[in-house]
């Protein structure tokens, strides 16, 4: 199957919130009237609705073509997955939250509250696209503003829907190349950034950042024990060659 | 009152350890029973907060001194230093146990601080953490477990060790070398979180030879304290020296600090709004400070100028460190984050039991007064003056 998406249209949104109602119930997680009018991510909701003034912008995992979250978890509790999805394995994580700072979009959620607490995020319905339904958000949404499908197909989608109506949008597809591309697009009416979304991010992946000075570690060790040896030996060497002259000197000594 | 229940003398220092005490256990408590939120004021968008940022980040820092001093006698043979290794091995060796102690509390779910042993990403910066701190403690067990043996007298595991020691010391450094140069990697991948008075693609060089300054901070620091605490004369010729290297060390890292800072154009910062550019200024005076005193032979000349000058430069190390990892974080998040007090108990616990066990251990094993080595640095101070005799 070729990889999937999701496209969020914000100008066609009307704010219902009904895809944090459907994204709560998939969870399992309470959504009440305290819950709808909190515009965060946490780990009481997955997704959500921002507001600013009369346009609407949706805040979601964006699965990272090449995710941050991958890259720094220690434990290798996040996999990106063929189809799209970043999806989480609780048992591995051991609660040591980089994912959450090193999150270009400040997405993982963490249970505070709990003794035992996991990271929370949505998995873009890794198990829904599978079997080939839609993610729980898109079949809720009654305008379509949230629809899945194949990323390419999408992609087409959205350049179209720029092309036919110009003055509708601020002229973005967002998702297509920040920090190398993501699995959630979106076209927006005004720049995201109106709606406290990170401005300046890097159109290049994030991992190589602390990538390139970790493929240093092998030379590191390598170059580094054989110098320190090499001093070490010259140190002492140096004391070897006087001890022994004076081994020998002695010795003359003796002699006489 | 009788006179045999007499209870020890409660000074104001006792006092104020009993309260601290106390209050960490109760810290303690809420932590593991309540979670992380009761404990702390991290949020969704501040996950890393005094935990990481002093505990860990200045922790590990802070016990440099061990590798920086065991390469120098070790490995560049530098014998007149020996006086002071055993301390610093020590120093370092209870650092690194009080940082995993601290990591037990941050962790969510610490009884699974070993998973990334068992379950590796070799992506990851903090697996390398990890894994180099492992080890690394595992090392300075052994750097130290002479001084263990010596007092129990155990002759054959002294011998066994003595000859893996040139091999355990290289080992270290490499280990240390790595780990203390990634606590700064960690940050390379929020080139858009972290503040451009602090981001830089030199970060992991900049806490590598940060910490070597603190450890050589740390080496006058402990020495000062051991000798008004044990009323042993102070090694001031040896401190002295280190101090001449200390602000060498000091001054070559401001320079590398402006010069990078004009290199990537953000210089500019410093005029700019925000209150970041007064705590970027904190820090460099709490290490111009140090630097331009250290620079006098008068300072050096006296133990409590000196002792001072290294306190500064460890106050600007722990500054520099906090500054990365929470000044310099908060702009972009949009939190604005404050410990809670739990957070600071815990902290000032684990660093009032690390100066305590420090204490103990200083004074029932052999760490300031290894017979051998002792000998050996009085033999090597001879040698050292005869050769300089002869050479004049
Ligand atoms: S948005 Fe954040 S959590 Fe989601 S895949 Fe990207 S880095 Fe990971
Ligand atoms: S909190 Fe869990 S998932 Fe996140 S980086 Fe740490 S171990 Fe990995």
């Amino acid at each position: 199957m070729s990889s999937k998406a999701i496209l969020f249209d914000g100008t066609q949104c009307i704010g219902c919130r009904s895809c944090e109602d459907a994204c709560c119930k998939k969870w399992g997680l309470e959504y009440d009237e305290a819950v709808a009018s909190d515009e965060r991510l946490s780990e009481r909701k997955l997704t959500t609705v921002v507001t600013r003034g009369e346009h609407y912008a949706r805040r979601l995992c964006r699965h990272c073509a090449d995710p941050a979250c991958v890259s720094v978890c220690p434990v290798g509790a996040f996999t990106k997955t063929d189809l799209g999805p970043v999806v989480y394995d609780e048992g591995r994580c051991m609660g040591c939250r980089y994912c959450m700072l090193a999150c270009p979009f400040q997405v993982p959620a963490y249970e505070w509250s709990k003794a035992l607490p996991r990271v929370r995020k949505c998995d873009m319905c890794a198990e829904r696209l599978r079997a080939g339904l839609p993610t729980a958000c898109s079949e809720a949404c009654p305008t379509g503003a949230t629809v899945s499908g194949d990323r390419e197909k999408l992609i087409e989608e959205a350049r179209r829907r720029l092309a036919e109506n110009p003055k509708a949008y601020d002229g973005r597809i967002y998702g297509l190349s920040e920090v190398g591309g993501t699995s959630v697009l979106m076209l927006s009416a005004e720049p995201l950034a109106h709606f406290g979304f990170p401005a300046n991010l890097p159109q290049e992946p994030l991992p190589p950042l602390t990538g390139r000075v970790l493929s240093f570690v092998p030379d590191v060790v390598g170059v580094g024990a054989v110098l320190l040896g090499g001093i070490y030996w010259i140190t002492h060497r140096r004391e070897e060659v006087a001890a022994a002259e004076r081994g020998a000197g002695a010795r003359r000594e003796n002699h006489e | 009152m009788s006179r045999a229940l007499r209870l020890p003398r409660l000074t104001f220092w006792r006092a104020t350890f009993l309260l601290l005490v106390g209050a960490a256990l109760y810290a303690t408590y809420l932590r593991f029973f309540h979670g992380l939120g009761a404990s702390t004021h991290l949020t969704d968008q501040f996950p890393w907060g005094l935990w990481i940022g002093f505990d860990v980040l200045c922790g590990v820092g802070l016990a440099a001194g061990g590798f920086t001093l065991a390469a120098t006698v070790h490995i560049f043979n530098l014998k007149r230093y020996e006086p002071i290794v055993r301390p610093a091995i020590l120093t370092a060796f209870l650092g690194y146990v009080l940082v995993v102690a601290a990591l037990l509390f941050d962790l969510g779910r610490p009884y699974r601080i070993w998973h990334p042993l068992v379950m590796w990403n070799p992506h990851s910066v903090m697996f390398e953490v990890g894994w180099c701190v492992t080890l690394y403690t595992t090392v300075l067990s052994l750097e130290f477990a002479p001084v263990v043996f010596e007092k129990l007298r155990w002759r054959l595991p002294l011998r066994l060790l003595k000859v893996v020691m040139i091999p355990l010391v290289i080992a270290g450094v490499l280990l240390s070398t790595l780990h203390q140069s990634s606590l700064g990697s960690l940050y390379l991948i929020v080139p858009h979180k972290l503040h451009p008075l602090w981001y830089t693609p030199l970060l992991p060089i900049f806490f590598f030879f940060s910490a070597v300054m603190v450890g050589l901070a740390m080496t006058i620091f402990e020495s000062w304290h051991s000798s008004k605490a044990f009323g042993r004369h102070i090694e001031l010729p040896l401190l002295r020296r280190l101090a001449r290297v200390l602000a060498v060390l000091l001054a070559a890292f401001l320079a590398m600090r402006f010069l990078d800072l004009a290199r990537r154009g953000a210089l500019h910062h410093l005029a700019g709004p925000g209150s970041e550019k007064y705590f970027f200024l904190l820090e460099t005076a709490l290490f111009a400070a140090p630097m331009l005193l250290l620079f006098q032979s008068r300072v050096r000349a006296s133990p409590r100028a000196l002792y001072f000058s290294a306190v500064l430069a460890i106050f600007g190390f722990v500054t520099n460190r906090l500054n990365v990892s929470v000044t310099g974080m908060e702009a972009a998040s949009g939190a604005h984050y404050v410990p809670k007090w739990t957070e600071v108990v815990v902290t000032l616990a684990i660093v009032a039991l690390g100066f305590a066990v420090f204490y103990v251990a200083a004074r029932y094993l052999p760490v300031f007064e290894s017979e051998e080595s002792v000998h050996e640095a009085v033999g090597a101070a001879a040698e050292g003056e005869r050769i300089v005799l002869r050479g004049a």
